[in-house]
């Protein structure tokens, strides 16, 4: 039987704020327990939520990057259930009608292809608490300093057909949400979440199939093997006959599988209802516009103009965009067009960003700025070095020697390219070789680059190659 | 001294007849000679209270004082004191005590007002006899055997049995004019949105709003001054200045016109009450107001309407209550659920139980637009349909209640007949509109109450007919024999 996969993502992405949705309370990660979160957080009695604006504000851009219609009327409403992290016994979020309508992102896939992924809604919430379960014999701890952390629950379509396709989802939406300054993305603290709506429907179905809900993936490649397990398993119920269960399922990565952790029936009736305590939120066309000129160049329309106006390889255009610091780096690498867009890519992608993995460094902390950088190509766009020796100057710029510039006159390490120099060099090793000469005379071409080499040699790795090869090629011939 | 008006007592402490300290010792000691029988204060902070007074005093004499500086009063045990348990008549929260300061705290407490402690209400604010309280029940100043109302029915009492001159309440559903027309005083309960909501525990977010209570309406104005404004840590409060309450206090009322609506005067209404409340209305028109007659059919959706969002809400609002963080907790608790399940049912009583009951069912999947969201349209009805009657009248004029106040235990195993005695003040409510209850005479020596309602943020209007009829009258300066 052929088999079809339904995908569709749901993704918390927890938005950058300085405080919390409803509390002024702080939000960095890591504090000790509890001494991030005030009265409003604890739930106290007779408190009240009072809307963070900058966290609306990252909706509405978030919205807006995807197209989306932004709800011009939003209602938070209160989810009612018991759980010890839940301090106030319902959790604030959105129900009838979210901040962010539908809207639609574009992914592209391995072979090159792409694809529109829709978007059902974005909405704004707030996270709960932490239950810890260990360390407490016969008891739990709770810490509520995550408890009013904003997320922004971003619900697709189940568009998506494969494992794949939900992972280039999933990386194109975090690509867009730290392009536009709203999460900072780290999935390991749990800034970025993604559960999935898994279901099969045999080929050609129009009926989706009963899905699953896998929970707790916390990197692409989890999200990838979790949804291909878990396809599997429901091929496997299926074609024994059997029918696959509505629930929610968690993912296990040391096992790699997927569990089951409640079912449908046992969900909780969350008793949705508006959220008296916010009146609301209606916004207008001059905050939508406001934030609009905010938002930076996207992803998608970069990587085009990358491909368009720098003549870069699709491919080396998705790497340097699918990062806005790293296309940033790149474009500030290019020194205002001095440095041709290809050799800046290559440098970026191949040196820089080799460099900072083999030393587990984020770009950030690279020893070496763009601006420093784009010095080094310079000399190489000049011809004052070669390429080769740029390596050199980089190795000892990112030991902190100095600059490019200071590395080449400190090194002598200017290229030679005064041409009765390369001559003089080029004589002396023809002359040093009579039998080699004889054997590339009599048609042993590839002894070109034993000559090169030689010349190279002699004058310290600094000859122009393209000048050496010309003229030596030249003499060789007689 | 206790017979006097807050307004009076602040003159006194300005020309320096009195001082703070004096009458704070003064309340003190009525209070410690009459709480134990009328059950009217849950706590009394003495020492807090005189030290207050000193403070108070100290301001005076360095000559910035404002008119409620150094005045005693008492808080509604639902408005949070830093350091002070507040209970909310509830063995849930017997042991709270509230970390923070409610912003009508601070207000007052920045006003130089002198809190001698907090006022037994209803548990939660839900009841309308002052009876559901874990503290035990309140006795009306005027007759013991018969109830204050509620929920505001130890801050009634107390200031009809001048054990302060003045205290906070809140009102849901008439909870500050019921217990203020059953025990002779006046108090208002304002626009919703005028009074913040910040530590003021939430029974139903969208129908609760704090107001004062006091022996007249000029004492009422003064309170409210201070009570009053935008707050920006309660989103539901609103940004828009506020009036001064006492300017406009002694404007004539010529020409103003008050509408009578028939449903007010109609069948459970006692007819010793209506007649009462006529007289009134006659005085008002000899002060010059016109009076019409309106109907406004929609209110009988009133009651239903509120027993569903209230409830609903307040089910909700009670969920922080689960013995984890703060209040009751059971004891071994087995499991979550058991900790969940007996620290709620032994920590809430039966109204209560009865409304979070209620509330979540109305809530449920599959019910919720059969009631909730029909309950919240039958409110937009009622809302316009006043706003309409507010086209026609300037005020509209009826009885608080439909009987005076009954006796303890007469309604306790009836909830609706019980719900049935805020049929009059409940759709100020739903409808967002202020309502002030003013005595306005007896019936077989129990007081009646006069409610006038305006529209929203017309408290100005509102508290000024009320003292107009003050001052051609004296049923506001009647106090219980007991008591004098």
């Amino acid at each position: 039987m052929q088999w079809e996969t339904v995908i569709g993502l749901e993704i918390h992405a927890q938005l950058s704020s300085q405080s919390k949705i409803f509390s002024g309370s702080a939000i960095a990660f890591g504090a000790e327990p509890n001494t991030q979160a005030n009265a409003v957080d604890l739930g106290m009695p007779g408190v009240l939520p009072v809307l963070n604006k900058a966290v609306l504000a990252m909706a509405v851009k978030f919205g807006l990057a995807t197209g989306a219609q932004i709800g011009r009327t939003s209602v938070f409403a209160r989810k009612n259930y018991f759980y010890p992290d839940l301090p106030k016994g319902y959790q604030i979020s959105q129900m009838d009608l979210p901040i962010v309508g539908p809207g639609e992102v574009e992914i592209t896939l391995e072979d090159g292809s792409s694809k529109i992924v829709r978007l059902t809604r974005a909405h704004l919430e707030e996270d709960a608490g932490k239950s810890l379960h260990e360390d407490y014999s016969g008891m739990s701890g709770i810490d509520l300093n995550r408890a009013g952390t904003p997320l922004l629950e971003i619900v697709s379509e189940p568009d998506m057909r494969s494992a794949k396709e939900a992972v280039a989802y999933a990386r194109t939406i975090h690509s867009l949400v730290r392009y536009i300054g709203i999460c900072d993305g780290n999935m390991q603290e749990g800034s970025f979440r993604c559960d999935a709506n898994v279901s099969v429907r045999l080929k050609g179905e129009e009926e989706y199939g009963t899905r699953t809900e896998i929970k707790n993936v916390n990197s692409f490649r989890f999200l990838e093997r979790a949804i291909n397990f878990e396809v599997e398993r429901q091929i496997d119920v299926l074609e024994a006959g059997k029918s696959v269960v509505q629930e929610t399922r968690l993912y296990d990565a040391d096992l790699d599988e997927t569990r089951s952790m409640r079912s449908k029936e046992e969900a909780n009736d969350y008793r949705y209802f508006p959220d008296p305590d916010l009146l609301p939120v209606v916004i207008d066309d001059a905050f939508i516009d406001s934030l609009r000129s905010t938002l930076p160049e996207l992803p998608a329309a970069r990587r085009a103009r990358f491909i368009s106006e720098l003549g870069l390889s699709a491919e080396d255009a998705g790497t340097l965009t699918a990062d806005r610091e790293l296309a940033d780096y790149f474009e500030a690498a290019m020194c205002g067009g001095k440095v041709k867009a290809k050799l800046a890519a290559n440098w970026v992608i191949v040196e820089l960003t080799g460099r900072l993995n083999k030393e587990n460094l984020s770009l950030a902390d690279s020893p070496v700025d763009a601006g420093a950088l784009g010095q080094l190509l310079q000399r190489i766009s000049d011809n004052t070095i070669s390429g080769k020796i740029a390596k050199q100057v980089f190795d000892a710029m990112w030991a902190g020697e100095g600059s490019a510039d200071e590395i080449i006159e400190a090194k002598g390490l200017v290229q030679i390219t005064d041409t009765s120099a390369i001559e003089a060099m080029c004589d002396e090793v023809i002359a040093a070789n009579p039998s080699q000469v004889e054997q590339y005379r009599g048609g042993k071409d590839k002894l070109l680059g034993f000559f090169v080499g030689q010349v190279m040699k002699a004058s310290g790795g600094k000859a122009n190659p393209a000048q050496l090869n010309e003229i030596l090629r030249k003499k060789l011939q007689g | 001294m206790h017979d006097k008006t807050l307004a009076e007592l602040s003159r006194l402490l300005a020309e320096g007849s009195t001082t703070s300290v004096e009458l704070t010792r003064h309340f003190l000691d009525r209070i410690a000679a009459h709480n134990d029988s009328l059950n009217a204060l849950i706590t009394v902070t003495a020492d807090s209270a005189l030290a207050a007074a000193e403070a108070a005093d100290a301001q005076r004499a360095a000559g910035n004082a404002g008119p409620l500086c150094g005045v005693p009063f008492v808080h509604k045990d639902i408005f949070c004191t830093d350091g002070v348990r507040t209970s909310c008549a509830s063995k849930m929260l017997d042991n709270f005590i509230a970390p923070y300061d409610a912003t009508v705290v601070s207000k007052l407490s920045e006003a130089g007002m002198v809190c001698l402690g907090k006022a037994n209400m209803d548990e939660f604010a839900m009841g309308s006899s002052n009876e559901s309280s874990y503290y035990g029940a309140v006795k009306n100043p005027w007759n013991p055997d018969c109830v204050p109302g509620g929920s505001s029915g130890g801050s009634a009492a107390l200031v009809a049995a001048g054990l302060a001159p003045a205290a906070t309440g809140t009102d849901t559903g008439g909870s500050i004019r019921q217990p203020s027309a059953f025990c002779g005083i006046t108090g208002i309960k304002p626009t919703y949105g005028r009074v913040s909501r910040y530590g003021m525990i939430a029974f139903a977010s969208s129908l609760d709003q704090g107001g004062p209570m006091a022996r007249s309406a000029e004492d009422c104005a003064l309170l409210l001054q201070a009570m009053a404004g935008f707050d920006e840590r309660d989103s539901t409060s609103v940004e828009r200045p506020v009036e001064d309450y006492s300017a406009s206090l002694g404007d004539s009322i010529e020409g103003l016109r008050i509408g009578l609506p028939e449903e007010y005067f109609g069948e459970g209404l006692d007819p010793a009450v209506a007649e009462t409340v006529r007289a009134a209305v006659a005085e008002l028109e000899k002060l010059g107001a016109v009076v019409k007659k309106i109907s406004l059919p929609k209110q009988a959706l009133g009651i239903p309407a509120y027993y569903i969002v209230a409830p609903a809400e307040a089910s909700s609002n009670l969920s922080r209550f689960d013995g984890v963080r703060f209040g009751h907790r059971c004891d071994a608790p087995a499991d979550l659920e058991d900790l969940y399940k007996r620290s709620r049912a032994e920590g809430f009583g039966e109204e209560v139980q009865r409304r979070i009951m209620v509330g979540a069912y109305v809530l449920s999947a599959g019910y919720y637009d059969a009631y909730y969201l029909k309950a919240q349209k039958i409110r937009r009805l009622i809302r316009d349909e006043f706003l309409e009657a507010f086209n026609e009248v300037d005020v509209i004029a009826g009885p608080t209640t439909p009987t005076t106040a009954f006796a303890l235990g007469a309604k306790t195993d009836d909830p609706v007949a019980m719900y049935l005695n805020d049929i009059y003040t409940i759709t100020a409510n739903l409808a967002g509109l202020p309502g002030v209850s003013l005595p306005c005479g007896f019936v077989n020596d129990m007081p009646v109450g006069l409610q006038l309602l305006s529209g929203h943020f017309t408290e100005a209007r509102l508290l000024n007919v009320a003292h107009r009829y003050q001052q051609v009258t004296d049923w506001h300066r009647r106090m219980p024999a007991a008591y004098q």
